[in-house]
């Protein structure tokens, strides 16, 4: 896994770096530990599953609705439930203020050949929304100096 | 009294189906033309509520727009309570094509989004002659599966809220707030199994390639509109339905997705607005 320092956005409809997306993915759980009103969403919610950016992954440990635990992947013997991963541009077209039409939404990324979602999908059909608001929350905190 | 009462009025109509009475819930404002309008898969009539209220489009046309037999207030048939709902292109086009005869309209145009969008291409080519015109909100002959709808009726899965879920992403986000909320809320409130009986009809029954090439407008013109947000029913599945029908025309709406007429009244007013002027001015030719 590589992560480009570099500009990118020849075939995305943004302009980003990996390096922003993978910060900005980092902070999802500082964001969601600040807004009550989602975690309630998941607080029948506890697992282990792998998202992020393609180029850089995240074991993610949820509890009761909050993120617990955020470590870059590999890790060794690490297992998930599940996992949703997405190409950095995806990430960064997602995260806009106004998403451009087909990348606005986690499926319409998954259609169109840009993330994958594979495992025991359960647990994220179960808490669709609750997955899509807490991945969105970049755009939230103006994710590309947009706030 | 002071209060501000809505003029659109609400009642229902019993409808014979397939040899069995049904009671249809149906709204109604407006006098002139008739327009059916058909609600999406999973969800019911109150998604026309703004074009029911409109001042202007109700000077001139009689909109109606009723909840499908197991939608929103028209239950099930007294027949159909313990049994699997499915909804097919021979059952939806004799529902349709009934609660028409009901009310005695006299050559309606029917308006249906979605699965409704769907039915509206099965009217034009198997009964064009009975309708004014025909109008398909995110229509086309067909679209590729984006999700197993197994998962939409399952008791270890709360299904209203997945069927909201699902189609959250269907809404542009240009919408006011407000507006997508109420759009999910009514597919959070759907009967159980009733979204995916619905899409039965959209994916397994209702695939209309190679049948729409012997639509004839001359007989009734046909109008496709889809939102540039909808993945489900996208731009490119319309414009492609629309290139193989002569004289269809198809137009692509800026900032709306797949519930154009709930998810944001005003934008999509500004799309629909010259369509049923043009309708109105082929009445009067």
């Amino acid at each position: 896994m590589s992560a480009s320092a570099e500009p990118r956005g020849k075939e995305s409809p943004v302009t980003f770096t990996d390096a922003a997306v993978i910060e900005a993915f980092k902070r999802i759980p500082e964001w969601l530990s600040r807004d009550a009103a989602l975690v309630a969403r998941g607080r029948l919610l506890d697992l282990d599953c792998l998202l992020g950016p393609t180029v850089q992954p995240f074991h993610v440990t949820i509890r009761a609705g909050a993120i617990v635990d955020m470590t870059p992947a590999p890790v060794l013997m690490r297992s998930s439930r599940f996992s949703y991963l997405a190409s950095p541009q995806a990430w960064a077209a997602y995260w806009q203020p106004m998403p451009p039409a087909g990348w606005h939404d986690l499926l319409s990324l998954t259609k169109r050949g840009e993330a994958t979602l594979s495992g025991d999908l359960h647990p994220f059909i179960a808490h669709l929304q609750y997955f899509k608001d807490v991945l969105a929350l970049p755009r939230r905190q103006g994710f590309g100096g947009a706030a | 009294m002071t209060a501000f009462i809505e003029p659109i009025v609400g009642r229902y109509v019993h409808v014979e189906i397939d040899g069995e009475v049904n009671r249809i819930y149906f709204e109604e404002n407006g006098s002139g033309i008739p327009l059916v309008c058909l609600h999406t898969a999973g969800s019911d009539a109150r998604q026309w509520r703004h074009l029911l209220a409109d001042e202007e489009f109700t000077k001139h046309f009689r909109v109606i727009a009723f909840d499908m037999p197991w939608h929103g207030k028209s239950n099930p048939p007294d027949s159909g309570y313990g049994t699997e709902y499915r909804l097919t292109t021979a059952s939806y086009t004799a529902t349709i094509r009934a609660f028409c005869k009901a009310l005695d309209l006299d050559k309606p145009v029917v308006m249906g989004c979605s699965i409704g969008g769907r039915i509206v291409l099965n009217l034009a080519i198997d009964h064009a002659k009975e309708f004014r015109a025909l109008i398909g909100l995110e229509a086309a002959d067909f679209q590729q599966p984006w999700y197993d709808t197994a998962w939409l009726n399952r008791p270890d899965v709360h299904g209203g809220e997945v069927c909201a879920a699902l189609v959250s992403g269907l809404i542009a986000p240009q919408g006011p707030q407000v507006a997508r909320d109420e759009t999910l809320w009514g597919y959070k409130q759907g009967g159980p199994g009733i979204f995916k009986g619905d899409l039965y009809f959209y994916r397994v029954d209702g695939d209309l390639r190679g049948r729409t090439a012997s639509i004839d407008v001359r007989d009734c013109p046909l109008y496709l509109l889809t939102g540039e947000y909808d993945f489900s029913c996208t731009p490119e599945d319309t414009l492609r339905t629309a290139a193989g029908i002569a004289g269809a025309e198809a137009t692509v709406m800026e900032a709306l997705g797949h519930f154009p007429m709930s998810e944001n009244p005003a934008q999509f007013r500004r799309y629909i607005a010259p369509v049923l002027d043009d309708i109105r001015a082929r009445n009067k030719a």
